[in-house]
């Protein structure tokens, strides 16, 4: 076939007075067999592991079904009834936004004074960046179990600062009042730098002659800073939220090793919810419910945002 | 700017506070870290007084014993063969797509791209349930297969877009020059596309990489063998079975998380694009 269309191309161009003609023209030039060649495995399997399953989950979603032959039992929309009556999803959902709310107030600032501090050279500069940065890279998993070590009773630094103060060591996992807290420090600790990364690259190709006609013009440091650089940032801080976003919304690995949502449901996001309710107990129709929901709750999220806020990229 | 520092008075008190805010920084990411490699050294009664100090002695036994078992080299060598399997046909199938998306214009050609943009767009938990009867109806369960083509699927949206950014900035006259001497697309494709995009193959084959050999959900979901397991699902359940003799455990996260700071440090350049490569320009 390939070779068939290269002779014929080849002919064309041999033939022709004008070859372009033959590339412009709707012929069977050789772009017949990249399309039909090319596209179809990244379809297919796009098609067959991403998007239909979510089409069946929300087929599955309407059945009571342990996954074990075909769905008989039709409960309608039952399961979501199941899901929005169910304390621990709620939780769960509130956790998700504390986790959006620590990024912004805290995750956001910190991971913006970094870049600025650190987009200047000066020696250490890449040094501190790639430190900073290396948590991002680090399996969530790891990260998770070398926090359930560092906020361990017994062996874990935190109690051990505890003891040289006289005081008994907190089980901080353990107590519902801190393992939500405990599990937010960790999502700092992992993912500032990543968003400090983007904001250098965001610094790095920023047009310097602004800041400096802004110096020029008889701005102190701070006001270029705040009314020069910063709003250059904009897009930037934009992508940032909604990465930060995104992330919470998709938070599990991190979870597992740290309390597995628990005590009492009490440290669980959307997806650790899932898994302790739905996959772990393979209650298909209860879990693809939840999973829907999960997959509403994003796009909405991500097409609102994209309208709203980031109109102009 | 780095002159007019070292020649300002020794007690800026701007300077004081940028260094000292980057010193706890540095502080609250490198002790944990530390704490860690340093807890693998040393025994559990003396973990228990001194956690943060240097071992008064050093435990090599803990980490040899990780090193001389069967166990840790078959983690690896599982997460070893998934990661690859999914760099090598994630790299195949999205540079064909992104092929087509860049020099082949046909009907329906930004429909079909933004259908598969939709993939950024939500996390591949939602639909794991659904996933999971179809990967075992396929019979792909317990197969390393199993775990690969799934996150193939899930990484195909960013690379796809990420090597159609670069491939058009390729000369369309290089094509041009070359279909007027004969050569076909794929044969562009090929011997010159491929060639010249090695830096995003590069970059792109490196998120892959690192998603991959992190990932927890999709294997803990399709694998049910534990010979198959790669290394977080093994490391689990190695936490499970010493649940507080942390001197292990410590050792062991240590061993597990050293090929991927290694690879970082080889390919921070790669690693530091691709991630946020989406940032630069959506």
């Amino acid at each position: 076939m390939a070779r068939r269309i290269a002779i014929a191309s080849a002919m064309s161009v041999a033939g022709e007075t004008a070859p372009r003609a033959a590339l412009r023209g709707p012929r069977w030039d050789g772009r017949f067999t990249v399309l039909i060649l090319f596209l179809p495995p990244a379809l297919l399997l796009f098609t067959l592991f991403v998007v239909l399953p979510i089409g069946e989950a929300a087929w599955y979603s309407a059945f009571n079904w342990n996954g074990f032959g075909r769905p008989t039992n039709w409960i309608g929309l039952d399961n979501y009834r199941f899901v929005l009556e169910t304390r621990a999803f709620w939780l769960a959902l509130r956790n998700n936004g504390l986790i959006i709310a620590v990024s912004l107030a805290i995750q956001l600032p910190l991971a913006l004074t970094l870049a600025l501090m650190l987009a200047e050279r000066f020696r250490g500069a890449v040094v501190l960046r790639m430190l900073f940065f290396m948590p991002y890279i680090l399996a969530e998993i790891a990260t998770g179990l070398i926090f359930s070590f560092v906020y361990d009773g017994d062996y874990g630094l935190v109690a051990s600062i505890w003891r040289s103060f006289g005081a008994e060591p907190p089980h901080l996992l353990a107590s519902t009042d801190t393992a939500m807290l405990a599990v937010l420090i960790v999502i700092v600790w992992k993912y500032f730098g990543f968003h400090m990364m983007l904001f250098i690259a965001a610094l790095q190709s920023l047009d310097k002659s602004l800041v400096e006609a802004a110096r020029i013009d008889g701005a102190t440091r701070t006001q270029a800073l705040r009314h020069v650089v910063i709003p250059l940032l904009y897009p930037t801080i934009r992508l940032s939220v909604f990465f930060a976003i995104i992330g919470s919304l998709q938070l599990f690995d991190l979870v597992m090793p740290l309390t597995r949502g628990g005590p009492a449901d009490s440290s669980n996001t959307m997806v650790s919810f899932l898994y302790n309710n739905g996959i772990s107990r393979m209650r298909v129709g209860y879990g693809s419910a939840i999973g829907v929901i999960l997959f509403v709750i994003c796009l909405t999220f991500a097409f609102t945002y994209k309208r709203w806020f980031m109109r102009d990229e | 700017m780095s002159r007019a520092e070292t020649t300002r008075a020794p007690f800026d008190p701007a300077v004081l506070f940028k260094t000292v805010f980057l010193a706890v920084v540095a502080v609250f990411v490198l002790v944990p870290l530390l704490a860690t490699l340093l807890g693998g050294f040393k025994s559990l009664g003396e973990l228990r007084v001194n956690p943060f100090g240097w071992p008064t002695h050093w435990e090599w036994q803990n980490y040899a014993d990780i090193l001389f078992s069967a166990r840790y080299w078959q983690l690896l060598r599982n997460s070893l063969i998934i990661s690859t399997l999914t760099v090598t046909l994630t790299l195949i199938v999205a540079s064909m797509a992104a092929f087509t998306f860049a020099h082949v214009r046909f009907f329906g050609s930004s429909m079909l791209l933004s259908y598969l943009t939709l993939g950024l767009l939500f996390p591949a938990a939602t639909a794991v349930l659904p996933l999971f009867i179809k990967v075992r109806d396929l019979g792909l369960l317990d197969t390393y297969f199993g775990v690969a083509l799934p996150q193939v699927a899930f990484s195909l949206a960013m690379s796809v877009l990420l090597l159609r950014r670069f491939f058009k900035d390729i000369p369309y006259e290089l094509l041009e020059a070359a279909l007027v001497d004969g050569c076909s697309y794929i044969k562009f494709f090929r011997y010159v596309t491929l060639p010249l995009s090695r830096p995003i193959l590069a970059t792109v084959g490196t998120i892959t990489f690192v998603n991959s050999w992190n990932a927890y959900l999709l294997p803990l979901v399709m694998l049910n063998t534990d010979a198959l397991y790669p290394w977080p699902l093994g490391i689990m359940i190695y936490q499970g079975e010493y649940s507080s003799e942390w001197h292990l455990i410590l050792a062991f996260i240590t061993l597990t998380i050293l090929p991927t700071i290694i690879l970082f440090l080889l390919a921070q350049k790669h690693i530091v694009a691709g991630l946020t490569a989406g940032a630069v320009k959506g």
